[in-house]
């Protein structure tokens, strides 16, 4: 490795750190539930794609097709239900509500599928790469990764700028209460927001998937990570959420360089530095506008 | 349009509460306080800080919650109606401190109000009409604006719903007179035909300079009401302030 293939490598790691924040951020901005489930949601999205597939040599990409909708769904009715009625009681709750989902999550996990690990497979996909030069290769996966990173960050941006429903969810990330009096129907539209969250949060936890072992307690790493990128990149903002990822994945692979012990640990001096020198994020956006 | 040339539907009412009380954990902010808003007027509720003006439109919008009483709109009870259904029938709130959504563009406010409002003859276009200025800075971002201007368009995110009853709270609060005196002249060329206004207002005399008939709250309790050109600046003094005879009649 030299350090023009670590800045491209950590680019693309970047890709699947924006891919996991993106729906922490949205949920958020919009509905101020810091979820502390949200790593191991994703994990359940590797897994229910793991339980669904026929075989465990079925291309994972078929579960594309079925994960991410289901994830939506239920989405919205954690949200209608779960989420809502402990906002209702403050946001201490919602901290103790998603913090008890992410434990019943896991072991319910461990009891399903063991403490084995597993990985989502798709074929020669997984392994296959392009050469750029003699010292940087490209990955066939990791770069489809990050394009899926940002068609997603670009199409929820998209959705929350120039739909009715993303103007509704805006309007509720900026006054629930004065959405409320403009007819905002506002269950129903967090309800919403909460599933697009989720839908991306199984696109995040089935990238890890093809990416890497996954076990149930996985998601706990995972959750920094999707933290560190939001923080970095800047509340509010998913343009911020991409550019925070690629930071916290450059991070991650210029440490790396340096010292291959020390690459997870640059990355959260990076976080501690960008939190003390600039606390509000890279590009800080209030509420998606 | 003045009030006599309305149609024949003029002096039935169209909201309504009775004898609706209101609590905000111990404490009784309204108690069984009756009102009836009537087609095509401009209702005023004044009275002093505290006496539960806000309490009551926002009790009207759905924002609290009625201990006793019923609220009805057209005769239809929506007591238990959300904001955002008591909006899809016609009942549609100006907040006090105008609160419009910051980090959106004064057309994207606007489209938001017309949203899940009625359908009906006020648009986005007919806003920019009444109010000249707005057209041109309509993606300009609402945080920008002074007071006066966005109160201006959290009217016409009302508007924009069609309501059948406008519900105005402290439209005064925090803007120049000149400013305010601008838009109450605006005020009667909206009520017309099938909308009326019910506006909240510490400004007495600026609140019955401009309606037909008002009520006087004082500790959550009405203490005096009618039309204007019947009670005297003093009557009215006194119920505001509940002394007199104004409160022992």
């Amino acid at each position: 490795m030299n350090w023009a293939n670590a800045i491209v490598q950590g680019l693309l790691l970047g890709g699947l750190f924006a891919l996991f924040a993106c729906g922490l951020s949205l949920l958020f901005g919009v509905i101020g539930v810091i979820n502390l489930a949200h790593g191991d949601l994703a994990i359940l999205g590797a897994y229910v794609a793991i339980a669904i597939l026929p075989s465990t040599h079925t291309n994972a990409l078929w579960a594309l097709l079925f994960v991410p909708p289901i994830f939506a769904a239920f989405g919205y009715v954690s949200q209608r239900t779960l989420l809502q009625r402990s906002l209702d009681n403050g946001p201490l709750t919602t901290l103790l509500v998603t913090f008890g989902l992410s434990v019943v999550l896991q072991n319910a996990l461990l009891e399903g599928f063991s403490a084995d690990s597993h990985s989502l497979s798709i074929g020669k996909l997984a392994t296959d790469a392009f050469r750029v030069n003699s010292t940087i290769a490209i990955s066939y996966l990791r770069l489809g990764i990050l394009v899926v990173a940002i068609t997603v960050l670009a199409g929820v941006q998209l959705f929350l700028a120039r739909t009715s429903t993303g103007r509704q969810i805006r309007a509720v990330a900026d006054d629930g209460e004065a959405a409320a009096i403009s007819g905002v129907n506002t269950r129903h539209i967090t309800g919403i927001a909460a599933g697009i969250a989720f839908l991306t949060v199984a696109l995040a936890g089935m990238a890890f998937g093809t990416y890497a072992q996954f076990a149930p307690t996985s998601g706990s790493n995972l959750l920094l990570f999707a933290f560190e990128a939001v923080i970095i990149g800047g509340l509010g903002s998913l343009w911020g959420t991409l550019a925070g990822g690629c930071v916290l994945g450059l991070a991650q692979t210029i440490g790396a360089q340096i010292d291959p012990s020390i690459g997870t640990l640059s990355g959260h001096l990076v976080f501690l530095a960008v939190l003390a020198v600039r606390p509000s994020g890279l590009l800080p956006a209030k509420a998606f506008g | 349009m003045t009030a006599t040339t309305e149609p024949p539907a003029l002096g039935a009412a169209v909201l309504a509460a009775t004898e609706l009380t209101v609590r905000h954990g111990q404490l009784t902010a309204l108690r069984e306080v009756s009102i009836d808003v009537h087609a095509g007027e401009v209702f005023a509720v004044v009275g002093a800080n505290g006496a539960g003006k806000s309490t009551l439109l926002r009790a009207l919008a759905g924002l609290h919650r009625a201990a006793t009483g019923t609220i009805t709109l057209d005769g239809e009870n929506i007591t238990a109606l959300s904001p955002s259904q008591r909006v899809r029938r016609g009942i549609v709130l100006v907040p006090e401190g105008r609160r419009l959504f910051s980090s959106m563009t004064i057309e994207e406010n606007l489209l938001v109000g017309a949203a899940n409002g009625r359908p009906g003859d006020w648009n986005l276009d007919r806003v920019y009409d009444l109010f000249g200025w707005m057209r041109d800075r309509r993606r300009e971002k609402t945080d920008h604006l002074s007071g006066g201007e966005q109160q201006v368009v959290a009217i016409g995110r009302a508007l924009v719903a069609n309501p059948r009853v406008l519900l105005i709270d402290e439209m005064s609060l925090g803007l120049a007179p000149v400013i305010v005196q601008r838009i109450y002249q605006t005020l009667p060329t909206l009520i017309g035909n099938n909308m009326s206004a019910l506006i909240v207002e510490q400004d007495v005399a600026q609140a019955l300079r401009v309606a037909d008939r008002f009520q006087c709250l004082l500790e959550g309790r009405t203490t005096l009401a009618g039309e204007p050109r019947d009670h005297t600046a003093e009557q009215v003094e006194a119920a505001y302030f509940g002394f007199g005879p104004a409160v022992a009649s």
